[in-house]
């Protein structure tokens, strides 16, 4: 019974995706978009004890996301803004306190570690602790395989031995232990891992900040190959913004746990919103000798996110704030015929 | 002429003086080259950007500067002269009289270099009476006076927090506050603002670049961030593999990039408007060579897309119109017609 159902899954996912790099991505094939969030929220309570009520920390506040198959969606915005917690979630390492993650238009709730492992797999920032330093490259790339009961041994290694080529790392890395590889080595093994389950969406957690900028642009080709060859969704998540405009087909961002604004990269590259999001393209500083490095504007750092500001949670640090901004907070706002939203009084 | 071009022809007057620099480090496979002979100088009051990847040696320059090598490296140099003194002879006593008084450092990650178990007060006013022999009470009104200036609300109240009540803009902020209350005459920055968020890492880069230029302090800024030196940078310095390849005036460097690491780095980072979207960004293949043993030849010749057979030999630093260096056997002829990149398939 298990053999069988182990050859089922083995036959279910064809090896050909890997293989042969010509078959048809499954694109726009089903309606739905690859990965949507509904009304997905996290919240942390802090302190608190026997007979006392902790504080309610709202790390993700009601983020709704559409991200078609194929394309690449930019998640931007500060250290402290949610988006980790928002990626962890999608990784089902953490549930959401309210709200639905759905797959290909099925819910996730309920759903195993295991199954979600199959459709979304994560690529973190920094290789050097997110590689086990006792394992060899075979085993490290070859793990999920082995969890989830795919294969014979025998298959197993063919396929660890396909995928690092697919990433481009020699035959032989496959043998050794990720101190023995270079930071951008080590990023090829974490994409291998990720890959050779054959996921639908792969969630990249700056992939590349931690990495010499010879070798992110590297990476960053990389991904694009495997994007075009096996169809991929990616949730990118960075700070980089130089690299988001390269990278994505569309930008959201995200200030104290809320998206502000969401749009085409165009939209938002070349004509933002939200105060916060024009903040965000003026402070980054492109190579160009003689500009100086602008005044944003911005005040203090980030709110404290368990006691957020009244109304617009930018209030404080927005050049532009009204009196209305201190009240309300502004509602997430379709325009251009639904393909933007942005959430500003004033936009 | 610039002031640059005057300051090079009379060689006067320079802060810092280095001449073949070299910083060897025993490891368990041998010795590792981490600098292998360099040769810079920093002029009073400028902004001097250190680049390079990790590992070519930037940060052990800037401790070696500082005097803060780790106990078994060896620092050897012909020149290494800080406003007059040379330091590779200066006893370790006086060595400290200058550090912290008249040369600073701004480390990356504000909270290990910052003391957890004493007052911001504490440690900010330290220095100033170390060194100067001022009064607690003087020292509390300039650390008072500077937390204002480098845009720290509700000082007086800061001054009495541990590191750990602040965010890390502040927390660099209060280390800018601190590498300035002994008003040096050279301030290290190593990756100041690596760890910090772009918008505050905006703030902190205008608030040191306006402090630099009111107090007349030199600064060394090591980085990694292209985009951060064309902002601030007067000068620009790029290491690779334990060598100072080229040195320029920063517009220059980026108009006219001599040594093909230089436009190797330049080409790779993706530019609004220049690199289309989705595109295949032109990467520098290969590593970075060992630097355990010799080295022989030019370092980069194994990943330049211009190698010849004379780059087996060490290139010598070439000196180019306009305070403009480069260790290249070719950096005088004219650039090759860049390689088209590849298009996505």
């Amino acid at each position: 019974m298990k053999a069988q159902s182990t050859a089922e899954m083995v036959g279910s996912r064809p090896s050909s995706r890997i293989s042969n790099a010509s078959s048809t991505p499954e694109t726009s094939q089903s309606p739905n978009p690859a990965l949507e969030l509904c009304g997905l929220s996290k919240s942390f309570t802090l302190g608190g004890g026997l007979f006392k009520r902790g504080r309610t920390l709202g790390a993700v506040n009601d983020v709704s996301l559409r991200i078609p198959r194929g394309q690449v969606m930019g998640l931007v915005g500060e250290s402290g803004c949610g988006k980790s917690t928002l990626a962890k979630m999608l990784l089902g390492l953490t549930s959401p306190t309210e709200g639905d993650v759905l797959v290909d238009g099925e819910p996730l709730r309920g759903a195993d570690q295991k199954a979600l492992a199959r459709h979304i797999q994560p690529i973190f920032q920094d290789p050097y602790s997110s590689l086990n330093p006792r394992k060899r490259i075979a085993q490290i790339v070859g793990l999920p395989l082995r969890v989830h009961g795919i294969g014979t041994a025998r298959e197993q290694a063919t396929r660890v031995a396909e995928t690092l080529d697919v990433v481009g790392l020699p035959r032989r890395a496959a043998e050794q232990f990720p101190g023995q590889l270079s930071g951008g080595q080590r990023q090829r093994v974490a994409i291998a891992r990720a890959l050779i389950m054959r996921p639908d969406i792969v969630i990249c957690d700056e992939p590349t900040s931690a990495l010499d900028v010879s070798v992110q642009a590297q990476i960053l080709n990389l991904l694009l190959d495997l994007k075009t060859e096996f169809g991929l969704t990616y949730l990118f998540i960075s700070h980089d913004l130089a690299v988001v405009e390269h990278l994505v087909d569309r930008v959201a961002v995200m200030y104290l746990g809320r998206i502000v604004e969401e749009g085409s990269r165009e939209q938002i590259f070349s004509a933002p919103r939200h105060p916060y999001t024009q903040a965000l393209l003026d402070s980054a500083l492109t190579p160009e000798p003689g500009l100086g490095v602008p005044d944003i504007g911005l005040g203090d750092a980030m709110p404290d996110p368990s006691n957020p500001p009244s109304g617009c949670a930018f209030h404080p640090r927005c050049p532009k704030a009204q009196a209305i901004c201190q009240q309300t907070r502004p509602r997430l706002e379709e325009f251009r015929g639904g393909n933007a939203r942005v959430a500003c009084h004033l936009a | 002429m610039s002031r640059l071009e005057v300051n090079n022809l009379l060689e006067v007057n320079n802060l810092l003086e280095v001449n073949n620099l070299r910083v060897d480090l025993p490891v368990e496979a041998g010795t590792l080259h981490a600098v292998r002979g360099i040769d810079f100088h920093v002029e009073r009051g400028e902004m001097l950007c250190l680049v390079g990847e990790s590992g070519c040696g930037k940060s052990m320059t800037s401790l070696a500067l500082m005097g803060l090598l780790p106990r078994k490296a060896r620092l050897t140099a012909d020149r290494l002269q800080f406003d007059g003194i040379d330091l590779t002879t200066l006893p370790e006593r006086r060595r400290s009289d200058l550090r912290g008084a008249r040369m600073s450092m701004i480390f990356q990650e504000p909270m290990t270099a910052l003391n957890p178990a004493y007052t911001l007060g504490n440690q900010l006013c330290e220095g100033l009476i170390r060194h100067r022999g001022v009064s607690r009470r003087e020292a509390r009104d300039r650390a008072l006076y500077l937390l204002e200036r480098v845009g720290i609300s509700a000082a007086k109240d800061r001054l009495e927090q541990y590191p750990h009540q602040l965010s890390g803009g502040l927390r660099q902020r209060v280390m800018i506050a601190m590498a300035l209350m002994c008003e040096p005459d050279l301030i290290i920055a190593d990756e100041p603002t690596t760890a910090l968020d772009v918008t505050i890492q905006a703030q902190i880069l205008r608030l040191l670049r306006e402090l630099q230029q009111e107090f007349g302090t030199a600064v060394i800024f090591i980085t990694h961030d292209l985009g951060v030196v064309a902002r601030i940078a007067d000068r620009v310095a790029v290491m690779y593999a334990g060598e100072m390849i080229e040195s320029a005036p920063t517009p220059a460097l980026y108009a006219n990039p001599a040594h093909p690491y230089t436009r190797g780095l330049l080409s790779c980072i993706p530019a609004p408007g220049k690199t289309p979207p989705g595109s295949r960004l032109q990467a520098i293949p290969g590593v970075v060579p060992s630097l355990v043993g010799s080295v022989e030849g030019c370092a980069f010749r194994n990943r330049c897309p211009q190698a010849q057979p004379a780059c087996e030999r060490t290139p010598p630093l070439m000196s180019l119109p306009g305070d403009h260096r480069a260790r290249c056997h070719y950096a005088d002829r004219p650039v090759p017609a860049p390689l088209q990149p590849e298009m996505s398939s």
